[in-house]
């Protein structure tokens, strides 16, 4: 059996400022199990801009982290409104952020792009009305 | 666990005073101290030497390491004073920095050269730096050693953002250095450059130097030890007395307080915070990439209020900074440069040794083994109470948790474990007893009966 941590986390979908709570734990844990600087930087850059998505489109929802020895995947879940058009999400500056979420600094459609640039593998599963499932791989 | 490099400090414990209470525990931002058996202990790969402790502990057990002025003037044949500009702002109604600097050769020095000349000749190498290195944008500043140490032991990812610029005491040292040597022909070793610290920090930096193989500065004591001579001796000083010492402006005296530094930098695109807990969360926003303005400059101080908020200082930081204000009014914006002092001296304002990150948070060797620490700790937390009372001697349940799977507490510390362990085995002993007591009736019953 693989040598692995587990470690789930539930997205407070109500509070902006709590948004990267999440990705500042794993990347405090990352740091006392001799993770690359560079494989650290990308993954707390990943799961933080996922953290922000779920809070500015989805209302929430569940994040699983499971640290291998060679690599780290994320799963981000959420009930949200779901992707119409992946295509153009993961285009740089496509955004369809709220002019609130726009104040607060987020939006500026580098989410889904940064995240993509940040892993090694990306997979989104996602249905109108149903859900996002975003599913994220880092090597170390 | 001593891993890789050992830091020098100059933060120790006065174990005669110390209660064994959880203040500096609990205020430590690098959570480096524990208590055992009754007392604190610094663990020391940890400690940043930011002096927090030194702050919060009401029993004076923690303390610095310094020098006296007899010692030093009896160690050396001529001593020159390093006084940094947050001296200036400790005093009473006094403006003119040539008062202070006549009263340290009252006091007993030969001579003395302004740290905040070297400031000015550390900002103009500063500006020249951030000019030719946007890659390395925003740079962070290098010059409170507690910050940098931070750093190197915390946020790995930052560690090529560190201006690789030597502080301004060690270039004021060097230059004092050599301009006694030549003014009095001495040999270097008979010349003792001594800064007048205003931390904890800048005395660990003389042995545990950044950037460079060994520091240029010869010993230190503390602002707060030489004041009230200082006092007597600037109160006695005529008109006549006070020598024309002044050699830097607005920009080498601002550097005593926070944002100084980066004033002296000619930009609005720089980020300054001080005081150690705001320091660590704007490094962790850097970390994160979250800073989304440009910036090309970050200053960084330890102490609240920046470095008239050291330990060793007299003078509440926030009247100290007035005062600073107050004494820079006046001043010529900047008076040394770097193009007049490379004429006379050399000039070692670059790192020589590269600064790197040293891994004193990783839980084991291999990342197995860090992984399966990693995972008894979490299991072990979930048995802990999660109040951080911190009575088992560490600050938090994490902590703890952490302590026993690298080997350096029980569980058992915890006093509400023990409590609850406790009751179950007063309820086994009660047990028993009440079993040995129906065992002894019974026992009776059957001598009765013979």
């Amino acid at each position: 059996m693989e040598n692995s941590i587990h470690l789930q986390y539930t997205v407070d979908g109500t509070d902006f400022t709590k948004a990267g709570e999440a990705s500042s734990d794993v990347k405090h844990k990352l740091k006392k199990l001799n993770v690359p600087t560079d494989a650290l930087r990308r993954i707390a850059l990943a799961m933080y801009e996922g953290e922000i998505n779920m809070v500015a489109h989805a209302d929430g929802g569940t994040i699983d982290v499971d640290i291998y020895e060679d690599k780290l995947t994320m799963v981000l879940d959420d009930v949200g409104p779901g992707i119409q058009d992946v295509d153009l999400a993961i285009q740089e500056g496509y955004s369809t952020a709220s002019q609130e979420v726009r104040s607060l600094g987020f939006g500026a459609g580098m989410g889904l792009p940064n995240m993509k640039r940040s892993s090694d593998e990306m997979k989104i599963e996602t249905e109108i009305n149903v859900g996002t499932k975003i599913t994220m791989t880092v090597y170390y | 666990m001593e891993k890789n490099v050992q830091f020098y400090h100059s933060v120790y414990l006065d174990g005669k005073n110390c209660k064994g209470c959880i203040n500096c525990i609990k205020r430590c931002p690098t959570k480096a101290i524990r208590v055992r058996k009754g007392m604190a202990r610094i663990i020391r790969q940890y400690c940043i030497d930011c002096g927090e402790c030194i702050r919060q502990c009401p029993y004076d057990a923690k303390k610095t390491k310094r020098h006296k002025l007899d010692y030093v003037f009896e160690k050396y044949k001529y001593t020159v004073a390093l006084p940094p500009p947050e001296l200036y702002s400790q005093f009473n109604n006094i403006t003119d920095t040539n008062i202070i600097l006549t009263g340290l050769k009252k006091l007993g020095f030969d001579d003395v050269f302004e740290v905040s000349a070297a400031a000015e000749l550390v900002s103009e190498a500063t500006r020249n730096f951030i000019k030719e290195n946007e890659d390395k944008w925003p740079l962070v500043s290098t010059a409170c050693p507690s910050v940098t140490r931070l750093i190197r032991a915390r946020f790995p990812g930052l560690v090529s953002h560190l201006l690789p610029i030597v502080s301004p005491v060690e270039v004021a040292a060097s230059i004092a250095k050599q301009r006694a040597v030549k003014e009095t022909g001495l040999s270097p070793e008979e010349i003792g450059v001594v800064f007048i610290s205003s931390c904890a920090s800048r005395v660990a930096n003389i042995v545990d130097t950044i950037g460079m193989n060994y520091s240029p500065v010869d010993d230190a004591v503390a602002i707060k030890d030489i004041y009230p001579a200082l006092v007597a001796a600037m109160s006695k000083l005529t008109e006549d007395d006070i020598e024309d010492l002044t050699i830097s402006g607005k920009i080498g005296v601002g550097w005593g307080i926070s944002g100084g530094e980066a004033k002296g930098l000619f930009t609005y695109e720089y980020l300054a915070a001080d005081g150690i807990e705001n320091v660590i969360n704007v490094l962790e926003e850097l970390e994160d990439e979250k800073l989304s303005d440009r910036i090309r400059f970050i200053e960084l101080n330890a102490c609240s209020g920046g470095c008239v908020g050291g330990t060793l200082t007299v003078e509440n930081p926030y009247i100290a900074t007035s005062k600073n204000h107050r004494i820079t009014k006046d001043k010529e914006i900047a008076i040394a440069k770097i193009e007049d002092y490379k004429k006379e001296y050399r000039l070692d304002m670059s790192w020589t040794i590269p600064v790197e990150y040293i891994p004193v948070y990783q839980l084991g060797d291999s990342m197995i083994e860090s992984m399966t620490m990693m995972s008894e700790r979490e299991e072990i937390l979930k048995e802990l109470p999660g109040l951080d009372c911190g009575a088992c001697g560490a600050p938090t349940c994490k902590s703890l948790a952490e302590d026993v799977v690298r080997g350096y507490a029980k569980k058992e510390d915890c006093i509400y474990l023990m409590r609850s362990e406790f009751s179950e085995l007063r309820d086994e002993y009660r047990e028993l007893r009440q079993r040995s007591q129906l065992f002894a009736e019974t026992h009776e019953d059957d001598h009765k009966e013979e």
